[in-house]
């Protein structure tokens, strides 16, 4: 039987084993949309803009561990996605991206709504596809999937003319797919690991530096007993949090920038760094130059092209961190003996050191303006037992979130590092929501943050997706105020955001819950409220307006140098001052 | 260094602007590029000169093994190599110039391919320093138009492969 283009796409996602579609449709890609309203195995998310619905994917591919799919039109349909394709890029999420274009007749025509899509998305996905013929369509599908989701994963646009969705062809979809370009490298190269395990059990001080590879190839098993059987405290990139649990006393919590004290301290005086699916970003490293400086270097990763990019690697190891690390723990089961905790003493204690030096901190006073650290804190308290699935946006609430929200568990932490893009937080939770409908899904947001994907509200309240939203208030872009502060000399260059709109209205408006805490003795009870409520919420906190996060490597800064507290004089300023008053704006706080 | 750097690639379109785009995305140089279909039509084969340090090029030789288009990637300076290059010159020669021009000619082994009253169009082939070599002496001629190719290569096979196969034997 022939089918069109559109069918044989619908059925082809049927066979990935698609559930859901976020899309929003347009001119050429109806054909696509009205095959997809006449039958009943796919969900289609209606979102209200193209940029949610890329999002919406990459939540549902990070909570799933699946690929992620959209569907947008041509023209600003795709530049709109494009952003969600560059986050994905960046942080190496599979998603699965459909375009539509204008009919093969038009295409370099300027014919309204058209757009290279394929040259815009060339620097921005893992690989893209024009199909020119309905007869190449299911195989460009199975191999957008296998491309997507296989080796270092990643996001696949398919562009299709309208005219390809149209037209008429028998469907075979291929069994198995071989492109003689592509084959990652899944097993490690066995002489590494040796080297890699006798490194192990030379070395006195060693830290493991765990990213994103760990949650995407399911190796948290495998990364646990690694490091209980050895006893090496385990180092956490804003990527990897919830590979290892957050409370287990080897778990030295996130490291980096805006990483704990005792994290940066480990690693910067570590012998031996084992970095296992990470990939020495610069916001981890620092100063490249004086990084890890008296460490050998272990890497692990899939993708070649990370290892030796930013810093030099002693041993490195290509290939699945879970095939990897099966393997290493297998060798290192045979030769680790002896007592590793008596061993490891000396290094423990050291670090225990550290971490009673400058644990995390922040001071609420009773009577005082809310801290933001507090909230994400009673939050956490308050939803640890229902394994929440948590999204951020970008900025100071992202790094708060990731500082005092401590995960147990991998798959459940949503956030865009990589590219830190504002306005991932709401949609990103929809998208999780959309797989788990049963699950408790919350999203940490700023006041800055949310307002650039704010429109995704809508799509919460008519899709029936009940995320629950924290915004952390502050009246300011609040990480580039900090910048300011610190750096800038207190100018607050287009950080003010003046009148914030009243979120409680706003969330009413789309037809959801707002609520807002105005003490610190209601957070506890609106929380609450907010978790019991069945549809989506959205909870606005007020916070004091100049807290600022730490511990803090300045940029280009080394890891062992953090600021931990306000300099003095910009304590002084602050002093007493809880409220945003506007008048001036270099010094928009006055007592 | 400078590094000659031989791609194989799927022959479909797009591939091209895929290499490109790394070189000029990640801030590599590119300082020639060749390409056309190999004996296989399915392929193409890229000749690249650039250059960097080793970590530049082992991150170049990575991300290019990266792109799902490229089949093969070889770093000749790891191996002998022989390269070639080819240029189209157009002189203008004046009556008196004429027989000078022709004699440069000769001297390089190059060729003649086309001729006007007031000009001669000369191809030559050889290392990119020849190359040099001609156009320096064309110059005071006066060079109306210069084309060149940019590099190709190939490695080069052992020396009498028998010879060290035996030696190697006896080592």
């Amino acid at each position: 039987m022939k089918l069109s283009g559109a069918e044989i796409l619908i059925e082809c996602l049927k066979r990935e084993g698609v559930k859901t579609l976020f899309a929003l449709p347009g001119g050429v890609v109806l054909k696509i949309f009205d095959v997809l309203h006449q039958q009943k195995d796919l969900e289609v998310i209606l979102t209200r803009h193209e940029q949610g619905a890329g999002h919406m994917a990459e939540g549902y591919a990070k909570a799933t561990g699946k690929a992620g799919v959209c569907l947008v039109t041509s023209g600003p349909g795709m530049t709109n996605v494009i952003t969600a394709l560059a986050d994905a890029y960046m942080d190496s999420i599979p998603l699965v991206c459909f375009s539509g274009q204008v009919p093969t007749s038009l295409i370099g025509n300027d014919a309204f709504q058209e757009a290279d899509n394929v040259g815009l998305s060339r620097p921005c996905t893992k690989y893209n596809f024009l199909v020119k013929d309905v007869n190449d369509l299911a195989r460009t599908i199975k191999e957008a999937f296998y491309i997507a989701t296989t080796g270092r994963p990643g996001p696949v646009l398919v562009d299709i003319p309208k005219d390809v969705s149209q037209n008429q062809t028998e469907f075979v979809y291929p069994s198995s797919v071989s492109i003689r370009g592509y084959n990652p490298t899944y097993e490690g190269n066995k002489w590494q690991i040796k080297q890699a395990a006798e490194a192990i059990a030379k070395a006195k001080k060693p830290v493991l530096y765990v990213g994103g590879g760990v949650i995407f190839s399911g190796a948290s098993q495998e990364l646990l007993e690694l490091a209980e059987m050895t006893q090496i405290p385990v180092n956490m990139t804003l990527m990897g949090l919830g590979a290892f649990p957050g409370e287990h006393p080897l778990s030295l919590g996130m490291l980096g920038m805006h990483g704990t004290y005792c994290a940066n301290m480990a690693i910067h005086y570590s012998d031996l760094v084992i970095a296992v699916g990470a990939r020495f970003d610069d916001r981890v490293t620092g100063k490249v130059s004086e990084f890890c400086p008296y460490a050998k270097v272990i890497h692990i990763d899939i993708d070649p092209t990370s290892i030796r990019k930013n810093i030099h690697v002693d041993i490195p190891i290509v290939g699945d961190c879970k095939a990897v690390l099966r393997e290493l723990n297998q060798l290192l089961r045979a030769t680790v003996n002896g007592d590793q905790k008596e061993l490891r003493k000396p290094w423990w204690d050291q670090i225990h050191q550290w971490q009673a030096m400058h644990p995390l901190t922040y001071h609420q006073e009773q009577d005082g303006p809310i801290k933001p650290q507090h909230v994400v804190k009673r939050l956490y308290e308050l939803t640890k037992d229902r394994d929440p699935i948590v999204s951020t946006d970008v900025g100071q609430h992202q790094m708060w979130a990731a500082q005092y929200f401590k995960l147990a568990k991998p798959n459940r932490w949503l956030t865009s590092g990589g590219l830190g893009t504002m306005g991932f937080g709401l949609p990103a939770a929809l998208g999780a929501q959309a797989a788990f409908r049963d699950r408790l899904v919350l999203c940490i947001a700023g006041d800055g943050s949310i307002q650039m994907n704010m429109q995704e509200m809508a799509t919460a309240v008519v899709s029936k997706l009940p995320v629950k939203v924290i915004i952390l208030n502050n009246r300011f872009h609040g990480m580039v105020r900090q910048w300011q502060d610190l750096f800038y000399n207190g100018r607050y260059a287009s950080s003010y955001l003046g009148n914030t709109p009243d979120f409680v209205k706003l969330a009413e408006a789309y037809g959801a819950v707002g609520l807002r805490v105005e003490r610190l003795a209601d957070l506890d009870g609106v929380l609450k409220a907010a978790l019991e409520t069945d549809g989506p919420v959205v909870v606005d906190v007020p916070t004091y307006p100049y807290e600022n996060c730490y511990p803090m490597i300045p940029a280009g800064g080394c890891n062992h140098e953090m600021i931990l507290e306000d300099p003095p004089e910009l304590k002084k300023k602050q002093k007493g001052v809880g409220k945003v008053v506007p008048e001036d704006k270099d010094t928009v706080l006055t007592a | 260094m400078e590094h000659i750097i031989s791609v194989t690639v799927e022959n479909k379109f797009g591939v091209l602007s895929r290499v490109a785009g790394l070189f000029s995305g990640r801030g590599f140089n590119i300082e020639s590029l060749s390409v056309a279909p190999t004996l296989d039509p399915s392929m193409s084969q890229m000749t690249l000169v650039t250059s960097g340090d080793d970590r530049i090029i082992e991150q170049i030789v990575k991300q290019l093994n990266k792109l799902i288009d490229v089949i093969k990637v070889v770093d000749l300076n790891e191996t002998e190599f022989v390269a070639r290059e080819t240029a189209l010159i157009k002189v203008h020669t004046k009556d008196e110039d004429r027989a000078e021009a022709l004699r440069i000619v000769d001297i390089f082994r190059a060729n003649v391919i086309d001729s006007s009253p007031s000009t001669y169009t000369i191809e030559v082939s050889g290392d990119p320093k020849k190359i040099e070599a001609i156009i320096n002496l064309l110059q005071p001629l006066g060079i109306k138009e210069l084309v060149r190719t940019g590099r190709v290569a190939v490695a080069r096979e052992p020396i009498r492969p028998a010879l060290a196969a035996k030696k190697s034997a006896r080592d």
